[in-house]
């Protein structure tokens, strides 16, 4: 969580009077709020955390960061299903799942 | 130096590593603030590679790890009820309360869900009108201003069935609190870059001039580390004691103005307690008068809670810098990732869960933990 992950704005629109975006994290695709950096265009890099745009980054730097994230698995931590993270952490089935497909499960 | 092939550029860290040895002529305790910063030493290998005369101490900036138990048995009472849909994000899910964690309420039936942004929990409140909707605000400067734009925009939508269990924590006034313990070894600090993104440098200088310590601006990756390390050796080398900006390309020394507005429009500073540290006055922020209808502890009564932490768990000695994970007596027997007795040993920004992962082959109790009951 306490993780800031570059990104590259690929779309941008207005949204209940907010500005949103579409932004690529070196494969992954998600939104990012845009109001705490109001001048980010199409195509700039900026460091995003929790879904918000906080800080420009230049291009280098950005996939530079990327490509070492991705080899230290650290954009899976960031974007993988954290319940399955937990409870792998934890040894434990997956909470919610119902019993039959627990038991399924090897 | 079996690590430093796996530096991105390994030549440029063996320069500065080199520069370092060359410069540090006595013993130095530099503490890195930021519990990613902790990651990238611990699995790097970075404090075993610099001269023994620099040590790092770990410090508490891991937001996960120093949410008070408290807090937590206030979220677990939250999510528990059958009205309320319990929004967090992921890394909460395994700390553990008095007994049990939202993972454990979710089993029981409770409705608890992860959110990768604050703004989905506002969305699931959207689509849910008839239900409560909590999101577990928790975090230090670069996730408070999300989580105040969020408050922000429920009131301004009008959406009412949305609210905050706020915990969050600033980490200039723990600096301080650090430097005034009567234990405090620490000489310099490397400041978290990314809560300097957004907070800028203006708190530094007087705390760097008040205890006359450097502090360097720090990224998180391996070679922000060695960065921030040489800057600060050099400083205190030459008995200065400044505010130095390693991070240049995400932190601007004004921050994110924005951001900035938005925290002063909807926090307001407070005392806070860390997680086995105690309170820290002026180290946290709560919602401000404006908007204390999307206070979730105004909203859910969740007050006489009887919280009780582990009496093995010395995760505030921890944070504090005075001792390191492996010397704690619990530390991979009958505390594992899998058995956490406290929330370091969960977080991914955790200490005690950094040595487990990366460091775990140093400690002499390997034996013991194939041995223990656990798993
Ligand atoms: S090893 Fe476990 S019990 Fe010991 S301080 Fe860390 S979290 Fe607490």
């Amino acid at each position: 969580m306490c993780l800031a992950v570059p990104g590259r704005v690929l779309e941008i629109e207005e949204r209940d009077g907010t500005r949103m975006a579409t932004v690529d994290f070196g494969g992954v695709v998600k939104e990012a709020c845009l109001e705490y950096l109001p001048d980010l265009q199409v195509g700039e890099y900026a460091i995003v955390h929790v879904g918000f745009a906080l800080q420009k980054l230049d291009e280098e730097s950005a996939r530079q960061t990327l490509e070492l994230f991705a080899q230290l698995g650290m954009l899976q931590e960031e974007f993988g299903d954290p319940w399955e993270m937990a409870a792998e952490a934890g040894g434990l089935p997956l909470p919610g799942a119902d019993e039959t497909s627990q038991e399924a499960r090897p | 130096m079996k690590y430093i092939d796996e530096f991105q550029d390994p030549e440029l860290a063996r320069r500065l590593l080199d520069e370092i040895s060359s410069t540090v002529t006595r013993p130095w305790a530099l503490m890195e603030v930021c519990g990613g910063q902790t990651h990238t030493i611990i699995r790097h290998g970075i404090d075993q590679l610099l001269p023994e005369q620099v040590e790092l101490i770990h410090g508490p900036g891991c937001p996960v790890c120093v949410t008070p138990l408290e807090v937590i048995d206030k979220a677990l009472a939250i999510a528990s009820r059958p009205d309320v849909i319990f929004c967090s994000f992921g890394d909460m899910l395994r700390v553990p309360g008095t007994g049990r964690d939202l993972f454990r309420v979710r089993s029981e039936g409770g409705d608890v869900r992860v959110v990768y942004s604050p703004l989905d929990a506002l969305k699931i409140a959207r689509q849910n009108p008839d239900r409560e909707v909590v999101f577990f605000g928790i975090g230090f400067e670069t996730t408070a201003p999300p989580n105040a734009m969020t408050v922000h925009q429920a009131r301004r939508l009008g959406i009412r069935n949305f609210s905050l269990l706020v915990s969050h924590v600033r980490v200039p006034p723990a600096i301080e609190a650090i430097m005034r313990s009567p234990d405090c070894r620490v000489q310099a600090f490397l400041a978290a870059g990314h809560v300097c993104s957004v907070m800028g440098v203006g708190e530094y200088p007087a705390l760097a001039e008040r205890f006359g310590v450097p502090i360097v601006v720090t990224g998180f990756e391996p070679l922000d580390i060695l960065e921030g390390v040489r800057r600060t050796v050099a400083q205190l080398e030459r008995g200065e004691h400044r505010v130095d900006n390693a991070y240049p390309r995400a932190v601007r020394p004004e921050g994110n103005p924005a951001a900035l507005a938005m925290l002063e429009d909807v926090f307001e500073v407070t005392d806070r307690a860390w997680r086995g540290i105690g309170v820290i006055p002026a180290s946290g922020w709560r919602l401000s008068a404006r908007y204390r209808d999307y206070d979730a502890e105004h909203r859910f009564c969740v007050t006489g809670i009887d919280t009780c932490e582990p009496a093995q768990c010395r995760s505030g000695e921890v944070l504090q810098g005075l001792l390191k994970p492996h010397q704690c007596e619990a530390f991979g027997t009958t505390c594992t990732p899998r058995t956490p007795l406290g929330a370091t040993m969960v977080s991914s920004e955790g200490a005690c869960a950094a040595y487990y992962l990366y460091r775990r082959l140093d400690i002499d109790k390997s034996a013991a933990l194939e041995a223990s009951p656990v798993g």
